[in-house]
């Protein structure tokens, strides 16, 4: 009952107030490419100290809550994930976009988005004790082969063309090897220039790939960039709502997945909605239109990585240790604030506690006037504002946030070559998301790879340290599914071929 | 106090140039107040990304440092390599005394000593060094290591079999491991991890079987971990119980000390006013008691003594370096 009691706390006017000026700040970042969520806290923590703890936590977690929302918005209009999170909204938001429906994506992305955060936020309400040990079971080598099985979903999602995924994944893979190795502190592949020593920053490459290629594409075609809406359908609301009851499984099940992995703290929201968002394609009976504008496929990535806002608070209220990039910005703040994580925060602390769980419901639920609202604007403007305008303030913005990620100018270099080169990839066919999953999975692969062998050294066994675990060997069975995927589907898609073909000529 | 004839020259000039462009530009600053500064706010950069060690010190000095000069420290964020990014770009900045950035060691003087990391250690003028975590060797609640006798005897029985995780190579734990190893003649296995919070997690999950880490982890962690012994001088004040190495019979001290630099440049007057600055807040009662409770310890090394206390680590670290291989 106290629980409660505290929740409802979070319901003051000023606690409310903050709440929709967070989630409405975190938007407008979370859509800005290269202004990511994990900033938009880092800037506020400073506001925060002149506040009550419950309030500041409130506002934190509404930003965060936004932001990473938010990212959605340049993911379905400009094809650029506004936060690694997004990456798989680009699948088939942008495709849906593309054809007039950017106002149908968005109103799924902020429905499924509501769902997600709200079964994360559930989850770090009733079952935070539980969920954290998940995290603790998770060694380097489940690290390891879960970075395994990412790097073979590629090849699922590469339809068509899995050696041009793997191409993809091999120049990602590589990228990632640039700079200071965490383990050796061997320098590698910077080629003597300083500048190179920090890696490839993943947002900057993530702007590059997606974004730049878009741009010099508008500028080299005639066409419009987006189909504009027909005319008198709003905000597609109804529709968006018979889509989401439609896949209420769909989307329960990625915001679980999500919630599941935002509990690890070395994975994180990329992986989150991948994972999530091969599964409904597996799952689904509409398998051929993942990735041209699918909505079971916005719905998934959507409900996923808002799901992992409550997860990633989990192992960081539960252990002190953060699920998130942002939840360590956040659990630094508590810690100047004079607070301790650990069992301390749900006895002790519990008003506090609570007070923030609840916050984050409020945020999530302001979540959808807010974001229909302002997604609303966010496209018509996107498609009324005029190419010769669009194309230099994206291009503005690029440079802009490239820079703001660790302010750095060499970043924007290595963010424009990235762009050209993927440009050109993509004319062969060699597209995006495998580079960056390759640059994001690399050093999960290689620190879980190394660690785990000098663990089996130790033990006496590198085989049993692999391959003994088992938890391990539940991912190592997924690898194996995942893998042979792909040869499976060229298979049966070259027996159902003929009878397709027919169906064709039938329309003709 | 402008002691080298040398320094003038330069001095003025960036000088000059400074008040030229800070009136140009702002119309705010005139060229006497030395004794006023700062007038605008100071950019505090950090090499890492935010939510670290460094970035939580930086944030608790941020409010006092408003109290005393009515002006904001704004702290920012400059990760990459390290803390190699940041360094390798500090004198680049503009020399007015409104940049600072955080330095740390052992990183300032480890990292130079391998492949080129784009600074030198000389080439950082820090200005104050004001607190340090002391190295700790952790166990779970439930290891069967009871102290740190055991732990070694049980090292000495089966060399390389004892798994420890810790944060990075050629860091502040790799050569507490190291320095471990060497004074009570055992072999280990030293996991690095990225950043304390990967390595805190391998530990409480049972991956590894210790953990070296700082007074401030076993801080936060106190409900599900222990410190077997503290590499500093005394025991620290929030775990009475918990014995030095000293006291146990190994000599080891240190851990991960935390400071600020200019850029090369930087007027003298003004990075001793930085220096006096930071010296006031390191003697505020409500700054020593929120860091003591987090598990820091306060030290007061101010511009005038950093020669000396820089000189004293670099023979420390260079003695472990060269058992450690780093400098080729």
């Amino acid at each position: 009952m106290e629980i409660f009691y505290f929740m409802l706390a979070a319901f003051s006017p000023f606690n409310l107030f903050l709440a929709v000026l967070g989630v409405a700040a975190g938007i407008f970042i979370g859509a800005l490419p290269g202004l990511s969520a994990t900033m938009a806290v880092a800037v506020l923590v400073p506001v925060t100290f002149g506040m009550p703890t419950e309030a500041a936590l409130i506002m934190l977690g509404a930003i965060y809550t936004g932001a990473i929302y938010g990212g959605s918005y340049a993911a379905i209009l400009v094809n650029t994930p506004g936060t690694p999170s997004a990456i798989a909204t680009t699948f088939d938001g942008y495709p849906m976009a593309r054809r007039g429906d950017g106002d149908l994506a968005i109103t799924l992305s902020t429905l499924s988005s509501v769902v997600g955060g709200l079964v994360g936020v559930l989850a770090l309400l009733t079952l935070a004790p539980l969920l954290a040990q998940i995290a603790l079971k998770f060694g380097p080598v489940e690290y390891f082969w879960l970075a395994i099985f990412g790097l073979t979903l590629i090849s699922a999602l590469s339809q068509g063309s899995t050696l041009k995924g793997f191409i993809g994944a091999g120049i990602g893979l590589l990228l990632s090897t640039v700079g200071v190795a965490v383990i050796g502190a061997d320098i590698r592949y910077t080629f003597g220039s300083q500048f190179l020593l920090g890696g490839v920053e993943i947002i900057s490459a993530l702007i590059g790939l997606y974004c730049i290629p878009v741009l010099i594409d508008l500028v080299a075609t005639p066409s419009a960039h987006l189909q504009p809406p027909n005319e008198g359908r709003g905000i597609r609301f109804r529709e968006s709502l018979g889509l989401i009851w439609r896949s209420k499984f769909n989307s329960l099940r990625s915001a679980v997945i999500g919630t599941i992995i935002a509990i690890l703290p070395g994975a994180g929201g990329s992986i989150a909605s991948l994972v999530s968002y091969s599964e409904a394609r597996r799952t689904s009976s509409r398998k051929e239109y993942f990735g041209q504008g699918e909505p079971d496929g916005v719905i998934a990535t959507e409900s996923a990585n808002n799901a992992t806002v409550g997860g990633g608070f989990i192992p960081t209220f539960v252990l002190g240790i953060p699920g998130t990039p942002p939840d360590a910005v956040i659990l630094g703040a508590l810690l100047v604030q004079g607070f301790r994580t650990g069992p301390e925060m749900f006895t002790t602390h519990a008003n506090v506690t609570y007070t923030f769980i609840g916050g984050l419901f409020i945020a999530t639920l302001v979540m959808l006037p807010l974001g229909l609202l302002i997604g609303r604007y966010a496209f018509k403007s996107i498609v009324a504002i005029p190419k010769a305008l669009l194309v230099p303030s994206i291009a503005f913005m690029t440079v802009i946030g490239t820079y703001a990620i660790r302010n750095n100018p060499f970043d924007v270099v290595v963010m424009v070559v990235l762009g050209v080169i993927g440009w050109v990839l993509a004319r062969y066919d060699i597209k995006p998301s495998p580079i960056v999953l390759g640059l994001i999975l690399g050093p999960i692969a290689e620190q879980g790879f190394v660690q785990g062998y000098l663990m089996g050294n130790a033990s006496g066994s590198v085989l049993m340290v692999f391959f003994g675990r088992p938890i391990s060997l539940a991912i190592i069975i997924l690898v194996v599914i995942s893998a042979l995927f792909p040869l499976w589907r060229m298979r049966s898609s070259r027996r159902a071929k003929p009878s397709q073909k027919r169906e064709v000529q039938h329309e003709h | 106090m402008f002691s080298s004839k040398m320094y003038k020259a330069p001095f003025l000039a960036t000088f000059i140039s400074i008040s030229i462009s800070i009136t140009a530009f702002s119309g705010q600053v005139s060229a006497q107040d030395v004794d006023d500064f700062p007038t605008s706010n100071v950019q505090y950069i950090i090499p890492f990304g935010p939510g670290g060690e460094s970035d939580i010190s930086a944030r608790l000095q941020q409010q006092y440092f408003e109290e005393i000069t009515d002006q904001q420290l704004i702290v920012q964020y400059m990760a990459g390599g390290g803390g190699a990014v940041g360094w390798s770009q500090l004198n680049e900045m503009e020399a007015d005394g409104y940049a600072i950035m955080g330095t740390n060691l052992p990183h300032i003087i480890l990292k130079p000593m391998g492949k080129d990391p784009g600074f030198k250690t000389k080439d950082l003028k820090n200005f104050y060094y004001f607190h340090y975590s002391p190295d700790a060797l952790i166990v779970n609640n439930d290891s069967p290591y009871k102290t740190l006798e055991e732990f070694i005897a049980a090292a000495k029985k089966s060399p390389g079999a004892i798994t420890l995780s810790g944060s990075g190579t050629q860091s502040a734990n790799d050569i507490a491991n190291r320095k471990l190893e060497m004074l009570a003649d055992i072999k280990t296995t030293y996991i690095p991890f990225k950043g304390t919070g990967a390595a805190v997690a391998a530990l409480l999950g049972n991956q590894v079987q210790a953990e070296w880490g700082y007074t401030t982890v076993a801080s936060n962690h106190r409900d599900k971990a222990r410190m077997l012994a503290v590499a500093s001088k005394e025991r620290h004040p929030q775990f009475p119980d918990v014995p030095t190495f000293k006291e146990l019979g190994y000599e080891m001290f240190g851990g991960a000390y935390r400071g600020m630099a200019v850029p090369e440049g930087t007027p003298e007057n003004i990075v001793k006013k930085l220096s006096n600055i930071f010296g006031q807040i390191n003697q505020n009662a409500e700054f020593r008691e929120k860091m003591l409770e987090l598990g820091f310890v306060l030290i007061d090394v101010p511009y005038e003594e950093m020669e000396e206390f820089m000189a004293e680590r670099q023979k420390e670290y260079e003695k472990i370096a060269e058992k450690m291989n780093i400098n080729k």
